[in-house]
């Protein structure tokens, strides 16, 4: 098991939430202070930093004219970390590739970071979600495909080593393709992509990738990984290791209850500021007609929740909260639940959750639920394990049986 | 109708000379009274710009030049000869670019509100971004009469996925650039025959000056404004519209 510390860089200094109708695409820029950013981005940066001394590995995304993540280019951000750190991995999650117009830019960043940090890069690819379609520009219509035909160009422009090659796609064209320089892991650098349904899941386990699986909770998570467990199965002849499979919740650890769920609470910021208009959830091609009819009506949510609440939210298994006991068995549930994973991707800073807290949780996590999950991973066959998971019976949320059944309310 | 191997739903009605009808972003129009009206005087032919009313858009479709192909074809295979072409808002813009690639097959030429050039400056917003525009703003910018507009909190399942569905055939016909051609203007000299503008006055999606604008664009074309209208004429006035339409024609 490995664990990845991640924040979405946010600039909570918002004003009146009724003062504006959406956060992301036309929240006007008069309201980020470039001094209070700048302040924020070396914070983060720092705990990014403090991350790698701990142990942990690292992760970075990206999104466009939102309050909510001030990484409008994750590249460049992991750039300085690859500098900066020492150890740990750095995983961008993910480069949106059908908003990249050019994917051999795609190709030669990614080489790049690769290279100074030594090897270190796991790169992620992203379809994106909606509401960087008006950010980019781009339509969102194939987004899938178009996903698929970038990674083909980037992985040829990877390991291709003997002069430049021709790609003439039906999304993409480039005819003189001969990065400078070369990535340093050979042939080249891990691939993770993410996963938002069981037939998305499927092109990732056929290319043996890493696949990713954000926030799905109880209700979602299964089918998700389901999906890629029987499409690896049928590709490969042979169960999916626990490391072809990540997944992502927002997790604080506290010392005691209170102060996991005054920390948990802070990082509900990430889910509950993001008030988003209609049509930038919505535009054209991202969704099949049907769920953008649902997206429409306003009964689907094309990602966060709509009204969340830190109960509601732990009990789908988005959030794990607790001390290291609570969270270790939260985890454990979940990933029982899901049939096994080895990534535990961790949001782990949000909203104005201090940087000494940010700290705290992120000591607590690695020197107490770490352990743990290596451990539990490691003596866990994961047929087995899968297997167990199938038999269970559906479940929409977790059962939090003791676990604070005050700090739950 | 199979046309170029993509099955084409194709409306007929009426009888007399051939008028190609190509609809606007919110979907087909020949069944709306003002068709009915229209196929008195003549043979209407009204296809399904594919990916419109629960059709499938064909891989390879991604932009108008698609349609406009389609259409020209469609003007082949029917031997359609004296045709009046008339096109509502993006049918227009098709309309327009068909025209300026060969007008044998067509006797006059009219744009309903119609989309398809560029008339202002770069930072000028031409045409209303209708694919980012809040719910109920489209009402008020499609309408003189906002309470024309459909009701999706009235429809059906099957209707909301439709709008749904037209909303994306919509985007990948017209998203980049948005809604018109930069070339177009450079090539409307090419159409030769005459060409009327038909305009509701309060139109949110294309002013009446986005409408001047386009009809300076070709020699001799003239313009019939209807007040109490905005962005679809022919559905707010359907007897002024079909009046100025027939006086064009004849």
């Amino acid at each position: 098991m490995k664990s990845w510390w991640f924040t979405e860089d946010c600039y909570p200094y918002l004003p009146d939430e009724n003062s504006y109708r959406s956060i992301r695409v036309e929240l006007p820029n008069i309201h980020c202070d470039p001094q209070k950013a700048s302040e924020l981005y070396n914070r983060y940066l720092d705990l990014w930093c403090a991350a790698d001394e701990l142990g942990l590995e690292i992760m970075v995304n990206e999104h466009h004219q939102t309050a909510t993540c001030m990484v409008p280019a994750a590249p460049i951000m992991i750039g300085i970390l690859a500098r900066q750190t020492e150890r740990a991995r750095l995983l961008i999650l993910g480069n949106p590739l059908p908003n990249r117009n050019q994917p051999v830019r795609v190709a030669e960043e990614m080489a790049m970071i690769d290279v100074i940090s030594k090897g270190r890069l796991e790169c992620g690819f992203v379809r994106s979600v909606p509401y960087e379609a008006a950010a980019a520009n781009i339509l969102p219509y194939k987004g899938t495909e178009r996903l698929w035909e970038a990674h083909d160009l980037i992985l040829k422009a990877w390991t291709t080593h003997d002069g430049p090659f021709n790609f003439e796609g039906r999304w993409y064209h480039h005819r003189q393709v001969n990065i400078w320089p070369r990535p340093w892991q050979q042939p080249h650098p891990p691939v993770w992509v993410t996963m938002g349904s069981a037939g998305t899941a499927v092109p990732v386990a056929e290319h043996d990738y890493v696949g990713a699986a954000f926030l799905a909770g109880y209700p979602r998570i299964r089918s998700i990984f389901r999906g890629y467990r029987d499409a690896y199965l049928a590709a490969h002849g042979k169960p999916a290791p626990f490391d072809r499979l990540a997944y992502l919740a927002l997790c604080y650890v506290g010392e005691n209850e209170r102060e996991a769920e005054d920390g948990a609470n802070h990082l509900m910021w990430y889910m509950q500021a993001n008030k988003v208009a209609e049509q930038w959830q919505n535009p054209p091609g991202y969704h099949s007609p049907p769920i953008a009819a649902a997206v429409m009506r306003g009964v689907a949510s094309p990602g966060i929740p709509v009204n969340p609440t830190l109960d509601q939210q732990m009990a789908h298994g988005n959030v794990f909260a607790g001390t290291p006991d609570q969270v270790y068995e939260q985890i454990k549930a979940f990933w029982e639940y899901s049939g096994g994973f080895g990534h535990m991707m961790i949001m782990g800073q949000a909203g104005f959750l201090s940087d000494a807290d940010a700290l705290k949780s992120m000591r607590l996590y690695t020197d107490e639920v770490y352990p743990r999950l290596r451990e539990l991973t490691e003596r866990s066959d994961p047929a087995e394990v899968a297997e167990r998971s199938r038999a269970m019976a559906n479940k929409e949320s977790a059962d939090l049986g003791n676990f604070g059944i005050e700090f739950v309310r | 109708m199979k046309l170029q191997g993509i099955d084409l739903d194709v409306a007929r009605m009426g009888s007399g000379p051939p008028l190609l009808m190509l609809h606007g972003g919110d979907g087909p129009v020949a069944g709306m009274p003002f068709a009915t009206r229209l196929a008195e005087k003549f043979e209407i032919i009204a296809p399904v710009h594919p990916g419109f009313a629960r059709t499938r858009i064909p891989d390879h479709f991604d932009c108008i030049n698609d349609l406009v192909y389609l259409y020209l074809d469609l003007l082949d295979k029917l031997d359609l000869r004296e045709t009046l072409l008339v096109g509502f808002s993006m049918g227009g813009w098709v309309a327009a670019e068909m025209a300026t690639m060969t007008t044998e097959r067509l006797s006059r030429l009219a744009l309903v509100n119609s989309v398809g050039v560029k008339v202002g400056g770069r930072d000028d917003r031409d045409i209303a971004d209708v694919l980012a525009v809040p719910g109920e703003r489209l009402a008020e910018i499609m309408f003189h009469d906002p309470s024309m507009m459909p009701d999706f909190a009235d429809m059906s399942e099957e209707q909301l996925e439709t709008v749904t569905a037209n909303r994306m055939a919509l985007g990948v016909y017209t998203w980049d650039p948005y809604m018109h051609n930069p070339k177009l203007p450079g090539r409307l000299h090419r159409v030769t025959i005459p060409v009327h503008f038909i305009w509701g006055a309060s139109d949110g999606v294309v002013s009446v000056d986005y409408g001047r604008g386009f009809c300076a664009m070709i020699p001799g074309a003239t313009m019939t404004v209807i007040e109490k209208a905005g962005h679809v004429p022919h559905m707010e006035q359907p007897d002024r519209f079909v009046e100025a339409l027939l006086a064009f024609a004849n």
